[in-house]
């Protein structure tokens, strides 16, 4: 069906929408800076851009491995409660000092994308189902930890979440380390290739011998270990562990950075450059509505019109 | 729920997996072991849980306490219900939780206009953002879970701008009809749960005994082959995404009555309570296999996992999503186990 429609349209219409597929993310980017230049006071500031930045990085962080679980046909809801559960984690364990408890965030994110990537590879559970039920439970076991806001005094962790390097905070710098990392272990090794592999079609990655299994597991444990720097990020910006609203929603503005940035929700193809983009086009949108007194509502309401406009120019593209 | 219930969801697996010819009187009782577990599993464990809580806590099993949970857990019974006739068809619907807050702040607000306003505002309003969900998800072919995604936040966005940012709270006038619709009771319970209890009946009726229904079933075993076999697949689809939005806002506007006010802060999380119900229900979500009564099990299920937790009252309430997290994951991990045997013979 999809193709009689394609067959109909003149080529001029085609090409448009696959250029749009291509680069709308970075259109919109564009669009939405040259208006905020045009209305919005005091935008080309570097004060301005520092602070978006800093507020996308976390988001950014988060996308990329979902990017990376989307790309292997799956979903990850429970990167928001990994995010509470490495928040509450590094309060508990900062009294040891600022790696001691940042080892420990590490283990109990592993563990949590180990759970996620044993139901999907072994036991064979649908990623949203999966993932939903570390979700739930994740954001519980955090507040079980840590029941409350706990504000929290260590040097090492202010100065990770304030400190700079020639003006560029520190997170924005990892959140850029790491995009690249993503971006080369996708795009350069032979993990990045199985997972796309897999994606694709996971049978047929059987059937040529790839360890699917494997492939899964670590994905899910990279996504979570991601979801917990940002986490850690998070908290340290805030000089505070607050497990009952950390990460709240986060799994949906990833999902929505991913797929805006382009990467079709059918896996085989990941666009890290692309996530980035949506995110930033996001965090844009969000900034510019705001800074124009527009009511939160409108801020969510133009944030679904983004996600179904998007995904409408992805459809048929997951369909070669 | 009799055992007629049961013919056609195992008719409908079947389908699926290569036809059984000639198998041994073994693998026919091992089949009909794991159906059973599949269906009754829930149920059983409702049963014990409830059983040793009644043992354990003196104030469990009182009057005061089951009326307490039966009309608590009515509101979240009535959004599964509407998630398992979605669910079946093999889709999602993450915009229930944000339908919900929708539908109970357009309740409160449409309750000074009159009980009818009322009750038709949410819906009408809810129903068509669900119409609008079948139809992309239908017609346009985008993913459910993504479009229902946006709904959600659109449909938070629209509840927020109508009640100015969340500041205010419409309240429902006492006396009015729709105010002893959420609070007055009959026969001991909460007319909520009366009207849940109406509405899953129906449900159960439509879903078995009417040629929706079968669609329904039909589109979750096998979309081409619904299709194929003359089903309206694109109609059955836009009804059910239909049904749960009206479900959710009728969930949300006797939430409202219930509460005597519009509150803006509900809903939250609320799409992710209900598929773990139906999932814990025994409906699985790759479609095609689901039951009514399990919905209203699983959603039992979590209220007493809730207030046994309350009742130890040492316990953090978070103990309560840790445990129902990991209920969840047993449970999937043993559909999955089940239907992989069942595949297997």
């Amino acid at each position: 069906m999809a193709e009689a429609t394609l067959k109909a349209v003149p080529p001029d219409r085609t090409r448009v929408l696959q250029w749009l597929q291509a680069y709308g993310v970075y259109a919109g980017v564009a669009l939405l800076m040259a208006v905020n230049i045009v209305v919005t006071p005091h935008f080309l500031t570097a004060e301005n851009f520092r602070t978006q930045a800093v507020q996308v990085a976390p988001v950014i962080i988060v996308a990329l491995g979902m990017a990376l679980v989307i790309g292997t046909e799956g979903v990850d809801l429970s990167v928001g409660a990994v995010m509470a559960l490495a928040a509450s984690v590094t309060a508990l364990y900062l009294g040891y000092g600022l790696l001691p408890a940042l080892l420990v965030v590490a283990v109990f994110a592993a563990g949590t994308g180990l759970a996620n990537g044993a139901l999907v590879a072994f036991v064979g559970v649908q990623p949203i189902v999966a993932t939903l039920a570390l979700m739930v439970g994740g954001r519980g076991l955090a507040l079980v930890l840590l029941p409350q806001l706990e504000d929290l005094r260590n040097p090492a962790l202010a100065s990770l979440g304030s400190g700079d390097v020639l003006g560029v905070p520190y997170l924005i710098l990892i959140a850029a380390a790491l995009a690249l990392l993503v971006a080369f272990v996708v795009r350069r090794t032979t993990f990045g290739r199985q997972l796309l592999a897999i994606g694709d079609s996971r049978p047929a990655a059987q059937l040529a011998g790839l360890p699917v299994r494997r492939v899964l597991i670590v994905v899910y444990v990279a996504c979570a270990l991601l979801a917990a720097v940002a986490g850690v990020l998070a908290t340290a910006r805030l000089q505070a562990s607050d497990p009952t609203s950390l990460g709240n929603l986060m799994e949906l503005s990833a999902i929505t950075a991913v797929v805006v940035g382009g990467t079709p929700l059918t896996g085989g193809r990941v666009n890290i450059a692309g996530t980035v983009a949506g995110a930033v086009l996001i965090q844009l949108l969000t900034a510019t509505l705001i800074k124009h007194d527009l009511p939160p509502s409108w801020t969510q309401i133009a944030q679904a019109m983004v996600i179904v406009c998007a995904v409408y120019a992805a459809r048929g593209r997951g369909k070669r | 729920m009799s055992a007629t219930e049961t013919d056609a969801p195992v008719a409908a697996t079947r389908g699926k997996g290569p036809a059984p010819a000639g198998e041994p009187v073994g693998a026919a009782r091992s089949e009909r072991v794991s159906a059973l577990v599949q269906r009754h599993g829930a149920p059983a464990v409702l049963v014990v849980v409830s059983v040793v809580a009644s043992f354990s806590f003196d104030s469990f099993a009182t009057g005061d306490n089951i009326a307490n949970m039966a009309t608590s857990s009515a509101f979240l019974a009535i959004v599964a219900l509407g998630m398992t006739f979605v669910i079946i068809t093999g889709g999602i619907d993450l915009s229930v939780g944000s339908l919900f807050a929708l539908g109970g702040v357009l309740a409160a607000w449409g309750s000074r206009h009159g009980t009818p306003v009322a009750l038709l505002l949410p819906l009408v309003v809810c129903g068509t953002v669900g119409v609008v969900n079948g139809l992309l998800v239908a017609r346009s072919r985008l993913a459910p879970f993504i479009v229902t995604l946006a709904a959600m936040l659109g449909a938070r966005g629209l509840m927020l701008a109508l009640t100015d940012e969340g500041a205010d709270t419409y309240l429902i006038g006492k006396g009015s009809f729709l105010a002893e619709l959420g609070q007055g009771s009959t026969l001991g319970l909460g007319n909520p749960v009366w009207i849940t209890l109406a509405l899953f009946a129906a449900g159960a009726v439509v879903l078995r005994r009417t040629r929706f229904g079968q669609h329904v079933y039909a589109v979750g075993g096998n979309e081409d082959a619904a299709a194929l076999m003359g089903a309206p697949v694109a109609r059955t689809k836009v009804l059910v995404y239909a049904l749960s939005g009206v479900l959710a806002g009728l969930a949300g506007a006797l939430n409202a009555a219930w509460l005597a006010s519009g509150v803006t802060i509900l809903g939250n999380g609320m799409e992710l309570e209900a598929i773990a119900a139906v999932v814990i229900g025994g409906t699985l979500l790759t479609g095609g296999l689901g039951y009514v009564s399990g919905a209203l099990v699983g959603v039992l299920l979590l209220k007493v996992i809730q207030n046994v937790i309350n009742q130890i009252g040492s316990l953090d309430s978070s103990y309560q999503q840790v445990v129902s997290g990991a209920f969840l994951a047993v449970v999937v991990v043993a559909q999955t186990w089940l239907g992989r045997r069942r595949q297997l013979m």
